[in-house]
């Protein structure tokens, strides 16, 4: 009797020691002039794992995304990284923790006027530069193949030649995510990448992020909570600059998240009411 | 209840306002004073404009061959100093353009270079250059690759500050070294402003080596001094056509380059 309720309290004995974290952030703080926006943020994130960072609008989500790899600087705290103390890197340490790192942004961020081969082909800027990382026509063959792979994962080979800005908003966010794969990443952040797109182009794009970054690990933010229910195996949630929520997908209810996203599926308030049309 | 009288038409200028608009005024005034332009001169100055006309009508096709040949080493001149300009100007403009620029001296010193270029007038660059390497075209690609620096300088900057910092900031989260940002993101989204200026240049700098000819930098100007100097009108006659031709094909050759390429 006993032995057997202390079993389902314990936890089961573990097979392997369990891998450290991928990503560990301890009490990290950044104010912006007077507003402080993070506060103490403590956090961890698993090889292999969906993370899913949530919290209305403005709370430092994207903060907390950037200060990561310090596209915003915080002000105190500790990030390690891909076993890097990401805060003490100088700039050669970082640049080179950097291109092991994907980022997707919520802006597809192309160049629209070269063609979408080549803005893959810049992917490899993480490890190459010189004019044969700058275009497609001047990239070594072993390049261009491995360019052209990337495409064909997220579905876009038969575009190669066509300019970014002929896309749609939708395949624009794919070809980020080629570029992304070209890094060769061992990890990979992402700011709300559905966040423009309309909701079946942003369910895709979901389903094709996750299936290609999960097994690296991801930490990702959608506005979208069937998304981050979805596509996460890890929910935390920001609030008043330190971590709220922090809780396994699996468990997580629709209504224990509803205080966490102040726009409902699709559109805001804002501009649904706009007298401007 | 609101004031419904109309407002002053005017509003009453202040002390300071009202000064400098009278010394502004007086000084318009003293300046058409002191030019000597006046009604009696510019009658007086019409038989002799029209004694010229008549002089240079019909031109003088004798010296086309000579003048021809002139006018294609003007155009050469103009082409050469075009894109050394344009070549050298490119480096100078990252090193000034904000954001690009390596190190906040080197920022500072390439504006002052580019603002120097741009200021001092390229007949002035010509006079130093025919001292420095002496007469002929050579000092005539001096003095336009020096002017184009100082032109196109500071529009390159101005494109590439003002291009998108989206996909910059993704090649930098990449990990990208400063050249590859330039080169990758920056140049590309820069390039149809740099072509705009780049055709602009040429234009501006075919007309202006006609001029430079005229303080013996070579060229077309030299023969347009001379057959002034001598009263040979209608030589200057088919001169002044020729330079008309050729400065209209190259800006309707700038044209059709502009509106393939942009
Ligand atoms: N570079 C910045 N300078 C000043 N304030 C900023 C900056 N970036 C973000 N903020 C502020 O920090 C707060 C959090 O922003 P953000 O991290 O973008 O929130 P979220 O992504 O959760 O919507 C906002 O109030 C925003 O105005
Ligand atoms: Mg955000």
């Amino acid at each position: 009797m006993v032995s057997s309720t202390l079993a389902r309290i314990l936890p089961p004995e573990p097979e392997a020691p369990p891998a450290p974290p991928v990503l560990a952030v301890s009490s990290l703080a950044k104010t912006f002039g007077e507003r402080a926006v993070l506060r103490d943020v403590s956090l961890v994130a698993y090889r292999g794992e969906v993370t899913a960072l949530i919290g209305a609008n403005g709370t430092g989500k994207s903060t907390l995304l950037r200060a990561l790899v310090r596209l915003v600087e915080p002000d105190s705290g500790r990030v390690m990284m891909l076993g890097q103390d990401v805060r003490t890197l100088d700039r050669a340490a970082l640049k080179a923790f950097r291109s092991r790192v994907g980022f997707v942004f919520q802006k597809h961020n192309l160049v629209g006027r070269l063609s979408v081969l080549t803005n893959v082909v810049h992917g490899v800027q993480a490890r190459m530069s010189g004019p044969r990382s700058w275009h497609h026509a001047l990239a070594p063959a072993a390049i261009r193949e491995e360019a052209m792979a990337c495409l064909a994962a997220v579905g876009l080979a038969d575009r190669a030649l066509q300019r970014a800005d002929s896309l749609s908003g939708g395949q624009s966010q794919r070809v980020a995510i080629a570029r992304m794969l070209m890094q060769r990443p061992e990890f990979v952040l992402a700011d709300e990448p559905d966040a423009s797109l309309d909701p079946r182009a942003g369910r895709e794009l979901m389903e094709l992020l996750y299936r290609l970054a999960h097994d690296k690990g991801l930490v990702m933010i959608s506005h979208r909570m069937e998304h981050t229910l979805r596509f996460s195996d890890r929910i935390i949630g920001l609030a008043g600059g330190i971590v709220a929520l922090a809780l396994e997908t699996r468990h997580a209810h629709a209504d224990q998240l509803k205080a966490f996203f102040d726009r409902p599926a699709g559109f805001s308030h804002a501009e649904d009411e706009s007298p401007y049309g | 209840m609101a004031d419904l009288t109309a407002p002053m038409r005017w509003e009453r200028p202040n002390a300071l306002s009202f000064t400098i608009g009278v010394v502004v005024f007086a000084f318009v005034i003293w300046s058409f004073s002191s030019v000597g332009l006046s009604l009696e001169r510019i009658v007086r100055g019409i038989p002799a404009l029209g004694s010229m006309l008549e002089r240079m009508f019909p031109p003088d096709i004798e010296r086309l061959p000579r003048i021809l040949e002139q006018l294609l080493i003007t155009f050469q001149m103009a082409l050469v100093g075009c894109i050394l300009g344009l070549v050298l100007a490119f480096p100078i403009s990252v090193l000034a353009a904000e954001g690009l620029s390596p190190h906040p001296v080197l920022k500072h010193a390439a504006r002052a270079l580019i603002a120097l270029f741009r200021t001092v007038p390229d007949l002035v660059w010509a006079l130093l250059f025919v001292i420095a390497v002496g007469l002929g075209p050579a000092a005539g690609v001096m003095a336009i690759m020096v002017d184009k620096i100082g032109f196109a300088g500071r529009f390159f900057a101005e494109a590439m500050e003002e291009a998108d910092k989206g996909p910059q900031e993704a090649l930098a989260t990449i990990g990208a070294t400063r050249t590859g940002l330039i080169f990758s993101a920056v140049v590309p989204l820069a390039l149809p402003s740099f072509v705009a200026t780049s055709l602009f240049s040429l234009e501006k700098a075919v007309r202006g080596s006609v001029i430079l000819g005229l303080v013996g930098a070579g060229g077309i100007g030299v023969e347009l001094k001379v057959a002034f100097d001598l009263f040979n009108y209608d030589t200057a006659a088919t001169i002044i056509l020729t330079i008309f031709a050729l400065v209209i094909a190259v800006e309707q050759a700038s044209n059709v380059i502009r509106r393939r390429l942009i």
